[in-house]
């Protein structure tokens, strides 16, 4: 494994992809690395382009990737995977969630979407993603506000960081009344990967 | 370094704002003061969390109050800490400039974030022009854990020379997150009872002359003390004959990206270390200065004598990226052929955007969208309602600074503009710098019509307290500063407050009062949504028989609505605040509330 662990989350404001990042930041912290965490989330309005990055390892300098050295890409949304795929590294892997959500200026009309979406995002990480539904898990639990555990319970199946830490992060973080269930969530999550495609 | 750790400490993940809070409370500070402002805002949201320990904290209206009274505590003998972004520094540089010279007495830190990139400011202004025009020291930490550091430096520096201390952050440092030792006990607090002291407090020419000199005797002495401060240190390789200088996060990046390099971390810039970089520029055969701002670090190394590199290389604008850095090594290096970054595969560009915009049910867009129905100029200000400028309301025509909505309307008229004119402030920025602007137009017999878009919270910045909510910031209900009887007593006689939920009604006054030929003040008042947290009314939707593809509503702007296939729009429930504003733009009755129950996402 090499010194620094690269992991950049991408999708859009509402997603909670912040609170997964800092779980992952804690996991780390606890499994004992070294930890450095960045995001950028503009102005604070919901529904826009949301990127956080994490690095773990031996000693972290700085808090952003480089540009093209994430070793993985988690998208939350799909049309976010396809804009960020050049934040991958040459030997770098991705987890996708299958989520779709229409940005407001297609919505609006003022911009046009994305032709056969799908195909795209097939295409650009042939070989190189797992796919999430971390809706269908989250729905089947009765909250659709775990589905970032769910993608989470994935993530964890693709480092290098024992699943309790994750779990210890995870209790540490969120209050008692919402944490079994995010637990749960987390749970499904890591046992489920592998089984959706795009 | 000052804060040194007595006993075991605890290591926690904490952002950089959030260190310099902990290291605050830890540090001794009795009162802390602030106006909201991205990125410095969650200092003291975390510091308040200390106020049941005895940490006094508050929003000032504005930065150049809380300034003034930190210096007020401070000459009494607490510790005090102040917070804004970069622009805060621009209100608040009056008192700073005479609190240089008539000195602190408990260690002042004043922390400005700055915003490299400009992620959401409206300049990319370089702080530490500041330091060196106040003539007072400035600290730069690259990380969170120097942020909790260089905070206890700062109070110790300010105690020790008497004045004030900046402590200067970017974006990236109070947003980014790492590991952080704690102390577990915290420095007790300075004991407070003001001591007369004219010769030290009042600047009066006579004493003031006497101060001035004092300035610069302790510049002299700061620039010795920062050559030997470990705030200053060389990370990287440290024998490489290859030197560069830089500071803060920027020269961890540089570490990162150009490993080859010894890096002069300089975290205590100015007063101007010279010894320091003399010693290091000496055996160095190529030294570059890699700053993030202006070269302010590069012109005083050239002035030594030193020849150095650096805007030659390193952009002027924007923010110093790892990325950006890589850059800068290919035009060190030629000789090497760095390849260059990857770029995105075509599929990947041209990409729909997802700009920030009015959430749904915010009530800005029902006062934008009264407006698009009149030929007038509109002067916006800085809020979420300048995101009006923007299609499909395309309702602001400038903005300028905090409070220059009223006052730029006002020249405006005054100089013969043809249309009728109107200013925009939001209810925090009105008793930020907003009732000066008022005063202006009623003095001095403008007509322009003023609109506060009240939306009872500091909401940009994510819903901050002010003197108009009746809250403070420790939680504590208070006096709530009323903004019609405000501007009653400034003079104003025609004043209205509308829903701008209510098309029909804030039209009408519109009209109304463009027409008056004395100052009028609509008041557009309803709160923001996302702030109390409720739905304003049931769901929409648009009867798809009824509707005639007019696009009408779209106008609105509304995320809500949504264009996917044809000409009919429809509403997205999940995404629906029932502000109802769309019902009443739609001229066929097609909008109207979902009866049966709407399950959230």
């Amino acid at each position: 494994m090499k010194d620094t662990v690269n992991v950049t989350l991408v999708g859009v404001g509402g997603q909670g992809i912040l609170l997964t990042s800092e779980i992952l930041g804690r996991a780390a912290a606890l499994a004992g690395f070294d930890v450095k965490k960045s995001e950028v989330h503009g102005m604070s309005q919901r529904g826009g382009s949301v990127t956080s990055q994490v690095r773990f390892g031996r000693h972290v300098y700085s808090p952003v990737i480089p540009f093209g050295e994430t070793d993985v890409l988690v998208a939350f949304e799909k049309l976010e995977a396809v804009r960020c795929f050049a934040l991958l590294s040459p030997g770098g892997k991705a987890l996708v969630d299958v989520r779709e959500i229409v940005p407001v200026t297609v919505s609006s009309g003022q911009q046009v979407p994305v032709a056969d979406q799908d195909g795209v995002l097939a295409r650009l990480y042939e070989g190189r993603a797992v796919y999430t539904d971390s809706c269908a898990v989250a729905r089947k639990l009765g909250n659709m506000r775990t589905s970032n555990m769910v993608i989470a319970g994935a993530l964890s199946m693709m480092l290098d960081i024992p699943g309790e830490c994750w779990v210890d992060a995870i209790k540490a973080r969120l209050p008692e009344k919402i944490r079994d269930i995010n637990i749960r969530a987390f749970e499904e999550g890591s046992a489920g990967l592998s089984e959706t495609s795009v | 370094m000052g804060a040194e750790i007595e006993e075991p400490a605890s290591v926690t993940l904490l952002s950089g704002n959030e260190a310099i809070a902990h290291s605050a409370y830890a540090s001794g500070v009795g009162t802390a003061f602030g106006y909201p402002g991205t990125p410095s805002t969650e200092i003291l949201e975390e510091l308040v969390k200390f106020s049941p320990l005895g940490v006094y904290c508050e929003w000032s209206p504005n930065e150049k109050v809380a300034l003034e009274a930190a210096a007020g505590a401070s000459v009494a003998g607490a510790r005090s800490l102040v917070t804004m972004k970069l622009v805060g520094l621009n209100v608040a540089a009056d008192p700073l400039m005479t609190l240089s010279y008539t000195g602190v007495c408990g260690g002042l830190v004043i922390v400005v974030a700055d915003d490299p990139g400009q992620d959401s400011s409206q300049t990319e202004q370089d702080t530490r022009h500041y330091a060196r025009l106040a003539k007072v020291p400035v600290l730069e930490p690259g990380n969170a854990e120097e942020a909790y550091d260089f905070t206890a430096e700062a109070f110790e520096i300010s105690e020790r020379y008497r004045c004030p201390v900046i402590l200067r952050t970017t974006t990236c440092v109070s947003h980014s997150r790492g590991l952080v030792r704690e102390r577990k006990s915290p420095r007790a607090a300075n004991a407070v009872a003001f001591e007369r002291n004219v010769e030290q407090f009042v600047p009066l020419p006579v004493w003031g002359r006497k101060l001035r000199v004092k300035v610069e005797e302790r510049l002299d002495a700061q620039a010795a003390d920062a050559a030997r401060s470990a705030l200053n240190r060389v990370i990287g390789a440290q024998d490489s004959r290859l030197g560069i200088i830089s500071h803060g996060v920027t020269a961890y990046h540089c570490a990162e990206v150009i490993p080859e390099a010894a890096v002069l971390k300089t975290g205590w810039g100015f007063p101007f270390p010279d010894e320091l970089f003399i010693s290091f520029a000496r055996g160095k055969d190529r030294l570059i200065v890699v700053e993030e701002g202006d070269p302010i670090l590069e012109e005083h190394v050239k002035s030594l004598g030193l020849a150095c590199e650096g805007k030659g290389l390193v952009p002027r604008c924007g923010e110093i990226t790892p990325s950006v850095i890589y850059g800068v090594k290919r035009r060190i290096f030629p000789e090497r052929e760095l390849p260059e970054l990857p770029a995105p595969p075509p599929e990947a560009q041209g990409l729909p955007s997802r700009p920030p915009m009015l959430c749904p049910g915010c009530p800005h867009r029902g006062m934008f969208y009264a407006l698009t129905h009149f030929d007038v100029v509109v002067c916006g200000d800085i809020g979420c309602y300048s995101l009006g400028v923007f299609p499909p309301l395309n309702r602001t025509d400038t903005i300028l600074c905090m409070g220059a909505g009223f006052t730029m309307a006002h020249g405006m008229q005054k100089a013969g503009e043809k249309r009728p004119v109107v200013g925009i402030v939001g209810d925090s920025t009105f008793f930020h710098s907003g009732i000066t602007g008022l005063l202006d137009v009623v003095y001095n017999k403008g007509i322009s019509t003023l609109i506060v878009a009240d939306n009872r919270i500091t909401a940009m910045t994510g819903h901050q307290e002010h003197p108009g909510t009746g809250i403070t910031l420790m939680g504590e209900a208070t006096k709530q500063a009323s903004i019609e009887a405000v501007a009653r007593a400034c003079g104003i006689d025609r004043i209205r407050v509308c829903s701008p939920y209510d098309q029909k009604g804030f039209t009408e006054a519109l009209r109304e009062e463009l027409a008056a030929e004395e100052p009028s003040l609509i008041i557009s008042r309803a709160p923001c949504p996302l702030h109390v947290k409720r739905r304003l009314g049931p769901v929409r939707m648009i009867l798809q028989d009824v509707c005639k593809g007019c696009g009408a509503c779209l106008k609105c702007g509304c995320p809500a609505i949504e264009l996917t296939g044809g000409k009919k729009p429809k509403i997205n429930p999940v995404a629906c605040m029932g502000c109802s504003l769309c019902s009443g733009i739609c001229r066929f009755g097609a909008i109207v509330p979902v009866q049966e129950d709407v399950q959230r996402r």
